[in-house]
């Protein structure tokens, strides 16, 4: 079980929110932007600081305003913008997080690049890179993985390719996913439950229709 | 034969220099890189102090600092046993502070042009921050590291102000080469004094073509 409750302030703008998530569960958040939903990642992530509290299993992340940092937190963090280590090749990016060759190899697999494990950054395209920074997001078996429109730079078809991969991996891993998107369709595909953000708070909640009409 | 000396206390005083002030200016390059302290612009401008001042101004209040009479002086000679005025020692700090800003400023720029995303994504990669900084930051800004490391070299071994205050000119000790040619110049031995000159002159050009020709190629290894 994953408790979230937490508020930060930032000029005129108000963040306080309150989510809980059970293990295993992708939750997806929405919002315009502006609305708050990557300040929230990055305050899970220990990026930025709040107050408020983050329980994760029997670990305790923030209590009040005391922060453990991002080091000692069980994090797998997908940015927009990738930010691959552009002096590190492929398998690289992944061993740096840690020195399992095995697992790299296999998630590499998973994303469909084990053949360009020697390749530096710079020689990738986008989509290949976003599924490096995925992969490696993975290498710390992580508690918690945390997407920040990890798509939105991508064209259409390499947008459904990757929702494919995320989905496989979420399920491989039984990791808890939560994933910031402003594409409502996109969450629909791979959310249990789905969070539509509105400056700073969460508006309303929405079990998704299409899951529940499945398990039905 | 003429006398190398000179020269080759320019390069030891220049490799020094470069070597300590690399491990000074690296955190401190970090620092102005990433804080949003307000002290940043007050820490900038002392820093940048030595490119705008004159070299005798520098020279003079070092010659001030270290001299035995004053407290600096005092107790770097007392409790440290120190000499600093007219030693090589006391070049290689007044070089450190002369040649200051030429190290900080290319290191900061650079850190300066990392992506921010990179260098969460390897703190989330469970790193601190001196494996952050040696595998991650550095190794992304060789170009200004590259940079940093050469003009600090060439400046020190092109200080002459500063040298003349502190140094003095003691032959083999502190009579660098800068030093060495202005004593020939005023001793009307041209020959000499053109010998020195045209090794510095060479000797210059290459490092900087060198550098030069090394952030091109990593500029389009990267593009």
């Amino acid at each position: 079980m994953i408790e979230i409750a937490v508020k930060k302030q930032i000029g005129n703008f108000k963040l306080d929110v309150a989510l809980s998530l059970k293990r295993g569960e992708f939750v997806g958040i929405m919002g315009a932007s502006g609305s708050g939903k990557t300040t929230l990642l990055r305050i899970i992530a220990g990026l930025e600081n709040a107050t408020g509290r983050i329980v994760v299993g029997d670990e305790v992340w923030l209590d009040g305003k005391k922060s453990l940092p991002p080091q000692k937190r069980s994090i797998g963090f997908v940015f927009q913008e990738y930010a691959l280590f552009e002096n590190m090749s492929v398998l690289g990016n992944l061993l740096y997080v840690s020195k399992d060759e095995a697992l790299a190899r296999k998630l590499l697999k998973i994303v469909e690049l084990d053949d360009l494990l020697d390749r530096y950054p710079a020689q990738l395209s986008g989509g290949q890179k976003q599924r490096v920074a995925l992969a490696r997001a993975m290498m710390r078996c992580p508690k918690l993985l945390l997407l920040d429109e990890p798509l939105s730079a991508l064209d259409s078809s390499m947008r459904l390719k990757l929702q494919n991969e995320i989905a496989r991996l979420h399920e491989e891993f039984g990791t808890t996913t939560l994933m910031v998107s402003h594409d409502r369709g996109e969450l629909l595909r791979l959310s249990d439950r789905i969070y539509q953000m509105r400056q700073g708070k969460f508006a309303e909640v929405e079990r998704n229709p299409i899951i529940d009409a499945v398990r039905v | 034969m003429i006398d190398l000396a000179p020269l080759w206390l320019s390069f030891k005083l220049a490799f020094i220099t470069t070597l300590l002030l690399f491990f000074i200016a690296l955190p401190l390059g970090w620092w102005l890189s990433q804080t949003r302290s307000l002290l940043k612009p007050f820490i900038e401008a002392l820093t940048a102090l030595p490119i705008v001042l004159p070299p005798s101004v520098l020279g003079f209040y070092l010659l001030v600092a270290f001299a035995p009479d004053s407290p600096i002086g005092a107790f770097l000679l007392h409790t440290l046993d120190l000499k600093l005025v007219f030693t090589f020692p006391g070049l290689v700090v007044a070089s450190m502070i002369y040649s200051f800003p030429f190290m900080v400023q290319p290191l900061q720029s650079g850190f300066e042009s990392l992506s921010q995303r990179m260098i969460e994504a390897s703190y989330l990669a469970g790193k601190g921050f001196w494996q952050t900084l040696w595998r991650v930051a550095l190794p992304n800004i060789k170009p200004s590291l590259f940079t940093a490391l050469i003009v600090t070299f060439a400046h020190t071994v092109g200080e002459f102000g500063v040298v003349l205050m502190v140094g003095g000119s003691i032959p083999g000790e502190t009579k660098v080469a800068s030093v060495a040619i202005y004593e020939l110049v005023e001793q009307l031995d041209y020959e000499d004094a053109h010998i020195y000159s045209a090794i510095l002159l060479v000797v210059s050009f290459v490092v900087l073509f060198g550098v030069y020709i090394f952030n091109k190629r990593f500029r389009v290894a990267r593009a």
